[in-house]
Parts: C-alpha cells; sequence; structure tokens
C-alpha cells in the first residue's frame, strides 16, 4: 500500500453507520495503512466499535452541532485537524446531501480540487486515480488530481462493497470547532420523516420506477401497487419528479438514488443519460415502453413495446392470480 | 429584495454529446441553452422578488465564446439583467475553478440571496454551489424543496435521506433549489421580445481579477483516460399482445422474484 493515511467522512442512521459509510471505510482500508473517520453529532463515540470493525483506528468527534447543517463544521474540523499537522493523502466523502456540502466547503476552504460522482477507485503510485460516469453511463472518465493537498473524493452509493477487510482497535478523540460566523448561520429548527411503507429504495432487491409514459399522475399508483406485490421499493424518473407527481425521494439517476437492485422495472421511461446513470448497475431489467426506440430497450434484459398504463395493470392482475 | 441565480448554459441534453479527444473537456460548440434545472431557481427568484414587493434578478453565467442565449432564455422569464463571465482561460475549468469565478461576479452585484440548482444536468459534480457560498463566507441550505423569505431570514424545506429538515438561515446566504420546487413559467411573447434589450454585461477573468487562478491550467485535476463502459447485453424485446404479460410473468418467475 503506498497511500499513507485516508479520513472518512461517517453518517449514521437509525443508530448506525449508514451502508454507505462502510462502503467507503471498506475502500479507503484497501488502499490506505491508516483510516480515521470523522462524525458529527450527539453521542457518535458509541460508533466507535463498529467503525473499528471496519478498520477505522480514530475516531475525530465534532460533537453535537446544536442545529446547524453539518457541511461547514465538518469542513473547519477538519482543516483545523490538518493544520500543523501531515495531511490525510485522501478524504472520501459520500455522494449523500450532506456529504457534497461538507466536501464542497472544505475544498473551497483549503482551496483544493475535488472529484465528485466517483463510482471506482484506483491505486496509482502515490495517489489515487478516480472513475466516474458520463453521458448515462455509456462512457467511463478516469480522472487523477494534480498538485499538492489532500485529494478529495465524493463517493457514489454501491461503488464499492462494504466488507471489512481488517480491524482496529478505535480511539476517540475531540474534534469540536469554535464558532464560525455566518458561514454557519443556517440552523434546523424541525426534521420530517417521511412515511413509506416497504423497503427503502436504494436497498430494496426489486424497484419498480415510473415514467412520463405513464400518461397521468393517478396513473403513479400502478407503480407502487407493483412494487408492493413484489416486495420492492417504487421509484421514478426525474420528469415526473420536476412535474411534481412524486417527491424528490423518489428519484433515481443522476441527480437521484443510485439502485443497484436484482431487479429494476421501468414503467413507461425513455431511459434518459439522467436516469441510466442511476440504476444501469442493477442486475435484471425489465422496460415497458410504448417507443420501441427508447434508449432504455438497449440496456434492458426483457421489453415489452406498449402502454404501461395497459399493461401494468393486467400484470398485477396476472401476478394476483398466480 | 435583490437575487443573483446561478445559471449554466448547456450544449443541448437531447443531442449526442461528445468529449474532445485531444483536451478530454466536454465539447461546448452548437448552440448552448439554459439548463432546465435552473429554470426552478429562476421561477423561484422571480416568486420570492415579487413578494417581497420589489427587487432585481440578476441572472450570472459562465460561458465560452460570449454565449448568451441561455441568459436570454431566463431574461424572457423576467430576471431584470445579466452577468456573463466568458474567457478563452477558463476552458477546462473544474469545479471550485467555476465556483471563483462565480463568486467573483456576483460579488460585482448587490444581492440579498444566491439561488442555484442542486447540480447541472451536463457535469454534474453539485459541488460548484456550495463553494461559492463558502468562497463568499455565506450561510448555505442546499436540496431546498420549498423556499421561503420570512421576517428578513430564509426559510426553507431541506430535502433529507428520511424526509426534511425545516431550516431557517439568516440573509445573505446561498440555497440550491430542486427540480419542482415551483413550477417554471414560459417565457412570454412580451418577455422573450423584452429580453432582447435587457442588459447583460460580460466580464473576463482578468476584469474579475482572477487571472492565473482559473481555468484549466490552474485546475488541480486532469482526466487521464476515457473508456467506453461495458455494454449491458441486449434482451429480449417483444410487441405488446396477448401472450406479452404472460411472457413477463414467466420471466419474473426465473428470477425467482414471484
Amino acid at each position: 500500500m503506498s497511500i499513507g493515511k485516508i479520513w472518512v467522512l461517517a453518517e449514521f442512521a437509525e443508530a448506525k453507520p449508514t451502508t454507505t459509510t462502510l462502503e467507503l471505510i471498506s475502500a479507503a482500508s484497501t488502499f490506505a495503512d491508516t483510516v480515521e473517520a470523522f462524525a458529527w453529532g450527539e453521542g457518535v463515540a458509541q460508533y466507535q466499535d463498529a467503525l473499528g470493525a471496519f478498520g477505522v483506528s480514530k475516531l475525530y468527534d465534532i460533537g453535537s452541532l446544536a442545529g446547524s447543517l453539518p457541511g461547514p463544521k465538518v469542513a473547519a474540523a477538519m482543516a483545523e485537524e490538518m493544520s500543523g499537522n501531515t495531511p490525510p493523502d485522501a478524504i472520501f466523502f459520500a455522494a449523500s446531501y450532506d456529504g457534497r456540502d461538507a466536501a464542497a466547503r472544505l475544498s473551497a476552504r483549503l482551496s483544493v480540487g475535488v472529484i465528485t460522482n466517483v463510482v471506482n477507485l484506483v491505486s496509482d503510485g502515490p495517489g489515487l486515480s478516480a472513475e466516474h460516469a458520463i453521458f448515462g453511463g455509456e462512457v467511463i472518465v478516469t480522472s487523477k488530481f494534480e498538485g499538492s493537498g489532500p485529494q478529495i473524493f465524493v463517493i457514489r452509493a454501491k461503488s464499492f462493497a462494504p466488507e471489512a477487510t481488517r480491524s482496529a482497535s478505535c480511539e476517540v478523540v475531540s474534534a469540536k470547532v469554535a464558532d464560525l460566523g455566518p458561514t454557519d448561520g443556517a440552523k434546523v429548527t424541525a426534521s420530517h420523516a417521511e412515511e413509506r411503507s416497504g423497503p427503502k429504495l436504494d436497498e430494496a432487491p426489486v424497484v419498480v420506477s415510473g415514467g412520463r409514459g405513464l400518461g397521468q399522475p393517478d396513473k403513479y399508483q400502478l407503480v407502487e401497487e407493483l412494487a408492493t406485490l413484489l416486495n420492492g421499493a417504487p421509484g421514478a424518473s426525474r420528469a415526473i419528479v420536476d412535474a411534481g407527481w412524486v417527491p424528490y425521494s423518489y428519484q433515481v439517476g443522476q441527480t437521484g438514488k443510485t439502485v443497484k437492485p436484482n431487479l429494476y422495472i421501468t414503467v413507461g421511461i425513455s431511459g434518459a443519460t439522467q436516469h441510466m446513470v442511476g440504476m444501469k448497475g442493477s442486475k435484471n431489467i425489465v422496460a415497458i415502453n410504448k417507443d420501441k426506440e427508447a434508449p432504455i430497450f438497449q440496456v434492458c434484459d426483457f421489453g415489452i413495446v406498449g402502454d404501461a398504463s395497459k399493461i401494468v395493470p393486467k400484470l398485477i392482475e396476472a401476478i394476483k392470480t398466480r | 429584495m435583490n437575487i443573483c441565480v446561478c445559471v449554466k448554459q448547456i450544449p443541448d441534453p437531447t443531442a449526442t454529446q461528445s468529449l474532445d479527444p485531444s483536451t478530454n473537456n466536454l465539447v461546448r460548440a452548437g448552440k448552448l441553452v439554459l439548463d432546465d434545472s435552473d429554470t426552478f431557481g429562476v421561477e423561484m427568484a422571480l416568486q420570492l422578488v415579487d413578494s417581497a414587493g420589489g427587487g432585481e434578478v440578476t441572472l450570472v453565467s459562465m460561458a465560452p465564446n460570449g454565449e448568451v442565449s441561455g441568459i436570454r432564455t431566463g431574461l424572457a422569464m423576467g430576471a431584470s439583467k445579466g452577468i456573463l463571465v466568458s474567457d478563452p482561460e477558463l476552458a477546462g475549468s473544474d469545479a471550485l475553478s467555476t465556483a471563483k469565478v462565480l463568486a467573483a461576479a456576483i460579488k460585482t452585484t448587490e444581492f440579498d440571496l444566491v439561488i442555484t440548482a442542486t447540480e447541472s444536468t451536463d457535469g454534474y459534480t453539485g459541488t460548484t454551489p456550495v463553494q461559492v457560498a463558502e468562497l463568499l463566507g455565506l450561510p448555505s441550505v442546499s436540496f431546498a424543496k420549498k423556499v421561503e423569505v420570512v421576517d428578513g431570514k430564509l426559510k426553507v424545506e431541506r430535502q433529507t435521506e428520511a424526509g426534511f429538515d425545516e431550516v431557517i438561515s439568516p440573509l445573505p446566504a446561498l440555497v440550491t433549489v430542486t427540480a419542482g420546487v415551483v413550477e417554471p413559467r414560459y417565457p412570454s411573447f412580451k418577455g422573450i421580445m423584452s429580453a432582447k434589450s435587457k442588459p447583460v454585461t460580460t466580464l473576463t477573468v482578468a476584469d474579475l481579477g482572477l487571472s492565473g487562478q482559473v481555468g484549466g491550467a490552474n485546475s488541480g485535476q486532469r482526466v487521464v483516460a476515457v473508456r467506453k463502459a461495458e455494454a449491458r447485453q441486449v434482451g429480449t424485446i417483444i410487441e405488446d399482445n396477448d401472450d406479452a404479460v404472460g411472457q413477463l410473468v414467466a420471466y419474473l418467475e426465473q428470477l425467482k422474484v414471484i
């Protein structure tokens, strides 16, 4: 291993590290001798063993944010830890709402670049080369940093397997930051959870996504019904999220969630590049769309050319009567 | 209330896109259009200025060859003026370089709020807006799905993994809006006509005092390889007929999902 140290911004949900956090730590452990994590929130020290089990040897505890959004304080904590010390060779952030904010703040603060939407990393002499997908996943671009400063990578979910390759005894150190002034002015006053039954979109073994080809917003319930029948999660194309049919949290694609289910069913989705980036890694893809020239038919394993709003009710009926 | 909206003029996303084989930069020849993602920010800004009872919406953009067609679309929607930074030195800019240029351009005007999309449709790095906020020393709220200004403060519903957070921020601030946050208006004929005479200031890197600090030559990263992704095997495609659903059910059975 030619890389000395990598930092990972750890995120937690439902009292455990997120899957993406474990993916990032696992990848970091394969590249670097030392992997350390930063984390924010009340009582994150409780996760030291969970992180140590994946190879994290030090947890920098930023502490409670007292309502602040994470970006400014995470960036400040990392920058402060670097000043006067040898900086890490690389820093990994998840391509999450908060991960992107923190990476952007840190990049501007240190005046070093950031490579985003990373789907793979390759050890490359003293550093890392990063791969990301463009043109709807048709083309893979490999980029690397030039010049000094830590290499900041923002990594998409499901790019690496969350598999521990080594464990470490994890020590917790405080990384509290002083008042940051105006940049830290945005405060969370309330949090709301959106009720969603069934498995999570990015963890479900089956995802059924709907698009414009459904014709009418009320037809989206067909997507939900089919998803429920298959113990899956409903998703959506950007077009119908933009049009307000379903909330943003349903969106699969470049600007939405990345999913890699065993089965991905598209209903009335043409397969714009925007969408393909988020689902092309699915194991099996089924497409139902009325335009036989639609790009989705270039990537699907099984496709039906026809009106989704007529085919899906028949499919639901056929599955129910089996 | 004065609002700056960062807008990107991009190659038509429905057209075939390519990379310049010598530089590996995205080819931006041909007509550029206003990124659809930015129409939500422009609309949001127009509505906020309206409810504040006055003020200006300024569009800020960085594009090659003095390109203004996308800015004109935003002006036709109702924005008051544009600032374009165009300079051959900016070719190959990375996200941070772009952020430095946009931040410097925003500083040439009066603003209470900066609005951007969460990410552009073409480059989709998604880091530029918050880099701009950091460079300007502003608080930022990303992924807004609802934006209001109440008692001189920014009130936002911010998308989270679980649902959404209510966030309050003092002004000036930067907010990134998700698609669907508002319904963007279509430019009216009158709007399109009046957009032609609205002022667009064109600035160079030197005008912003950023010579030697931005652009491809000063981006800390470069593309080292480009390859085609492994194509998926094209599967079975059938026309809808009496048997189509039956075949699909058989396929799902084979996958053991039913």
